[in-house]
């Protein structure tokens, strides 16, 4: 029987599945809160209208991500012939993975950073700068790319934007309330016998509730997703410090550029390997992914993980399994 | 990818398939005959060097292990892309000595635990004309694929087409032309 040195991370999972599942009850929750005041106030017609558009907003975001995010970042695709180089890391890391091959882009851009986007393996983009290739080593550099890589075999802009659902759908609400207490306002409710306040105002408490738990779960997601990527990217590639080098490499860069610059690429933060943005305030709830110290601490386990001896015993699992 | 590994976030490593080297001699009658392809004697297994001293001693058993006969001793190199190449050498009449070889080197890295390490695997053919032929072994797909280089950054895909539908019936070979990566100044070619 094969052996095997991969070591899944059992505590990461648990956190992980047990923000989706707070993600999922906060859906729920917006939708029968929704329902709740809808039913009691006689807008009851309405909430599935909203649902569904939101639910649509979200697909599109999803089916259309790997287009929209290139051209948002001013990416070009390349050719094996313009950039044999780049083609070849990303061919033997894709034989290595067994994954089918992700179109190849450059963003013609100082800023260095790299990300991965695209519905699903068979439709998905790698994007670097032209900043991350002139500053890594072709070794780090791998790094990097098997980290990219590993977002789109664990489908994290499918898993995302699932999880952002809630937070569209209610950021959606809170726009429609607020017309709803322009045009709908003055206390008039067409239903006056009940003395409750109008829907649009439980309307806007809860979607405003909903986004704002969304959005610090889902900045948490998108952490757990990072650090999940670095650890398959570092299995895949065997060499942690690579991409350790790498990070420690760019995020010292990315700090050191001045904030006014990079205010163009946030809205793509959460694809990005390294944070562009880095806000100082709440940093460590708000921030899309984790902090560098974290990530460094994680590849440092993967080392050793791959590192140690594996003497004896027949069995399928590599010593030290046990935290 | 299952649904559970998305959720969790966690590709495990893809486990290498070694078995269908095996077919390769069968093969190899087939390129001699209808090809007038003949082996060279040469093999060669591309893996990732992991970092740290567990990978550095199950190299070490690896060629102490294959140079402890009287055949011509393996050869150890690194290429471009940070792989490290294998090669080894046989009688060119002895195939199946060379992928007892290379199968060597395949199962001493898994049972150390680094069979996700292994890229491909390389045997080298030549005909009369002096085209030089690799067939490519893909571990993780479990197929082979054709590789003719005629010059530093060129190959001949007619001629690689035509060895896919000789040795078809022969090897698994790779469907996907998307998968048949260039190798340029592979060691064994």
């Amino acid at each position: 029987m094969a052996r095997t040195r991969f070591v899944g991370d059992a505590g990461l999972t648990a956190r992980m599945t047990l923000v989706m599942f707070l993600l999922g009850a906060l859906f729920v929750a917006l939708v029968v809160g929704l329902m709740y005041a809808a039913g009691s106030s006689g807008y009851g017609g309405l909430v599935p209208i909203i649902g569904i558009a939101g639910i649509g907003i979200a697909w599109w975001q999803w089916y259309s991500s790997d287009t929209l995010a290139l051209k948002a970042m001013r990416a070009r695709e390349v050719t094996p012939e313009e950039a044999p180089e780049l083609h070849g890391v990303i061919d033997r890391l894709c034989a290595l993975a067994d994954m089918p091959k992700p179109r190849v882009a450059i963003a013609y851009t100082d800023l260095p950073n790299a990300f991965a986007t695209g519905r699903s393996p068979s439709h998905s983009a790698v994007c670097v700068t032209t900043g991350i290739l002139d500053r890594l080593t072709a070794e780090e550099m791998e790094g990097v790319l098997a980290h990219e890589l590993s977002h789109v075999a664990h489908r994290d802009v499918l898993v995302m934007t699932v999880a952002a659902s809630a937070g569209i759908l209610a950021g959606m609400l809170t726009r429609g309330a607020q017309y709803g207490a322009i045009f709908g306002g003055g206390g008039r409710d067409r239903r006056d016998n009940n003395n409750g306040p109008p829907f649009w105002l439980i309307a806007l408490v809860i979607s405003l509730v909903v986004y704002a738990v969304s959005f610090f779960l889902t900045r948490l997601l998108s952490r757990y997703r990072e650090l999940c990527a670095d650890r398959a990217g570092a299995y895949l590639t065997q060499k942690p410090s690579a991409l350790a080098s790498a990070l420690t490499k760019i995020s010292g860069e990315i700090a050191a550029i001045p904030q006014k610059d990079l205010r163009a690429a946030q809205s793509l933060n959460a694809f990005f390997i390294a944070p562009a943005v880095s806000g100082m305030t709440l940093k460590t709830l708000t921030s899309t992914h984790p902090s560098l110290e974290q990530r460094l601490e994680q590849l440092a386990k993967v080392s050793a993980e791959l590192g140690k001896p594996m003497d004896g015993g027949f069995g399928g699992f590599p010593t030290g399994l046990g935290r | 990818m299952g649904l559970w590994s998305t959720i969790t976030g966690r590709s495990k490593p893809v486990r290498a398939n070694l078995d269908a080297l095996f077919s390769l001699p069968a093969a190899a009658v087939t390129l001699q005959t209808s090809g007038g392809f003949t082996p060279t004697g040469i093999g060669s297994v591309c893996y990732r060097v992991a970092e740290g001293a567990a990978f550095a001693q199950a190299q070490r058993d690896v060629v102490t292990l294959l140079d402890n006969d009287d055949d011509p001793d393996v050869e150890l190199s690194t290429d471009s892309f940070g792989f490290s190449w294998l090669l080894a050498r046989q009688s060119p009449e002895d195939l199946s000595a060379l992928v007892t070889d290379l199968h060597t080197v395949n199962t001493s890295l898994e049972d150390q635990g680094f069979g996700p390490s292994l890229l491909c695997s390389l045997v080298g053919f030549t005909d009369p004309a002096g085209r030089t032929l690799g067939l490519v072994y893909l571990y993780k797909q479990g197929t082979f694929y054709p590789f003719v280089p005629t010059g530093p950054q060129s190959r001949d895909n007619l001629l690689e087409l035509q060895v896919r539908d000789l040795v078809r019936d022969d090897l698994p070979v790779e469907e996907d032309l998307h998968r048949w990566m260039p190798l340029w100044g592979a060691p064994g070619l």
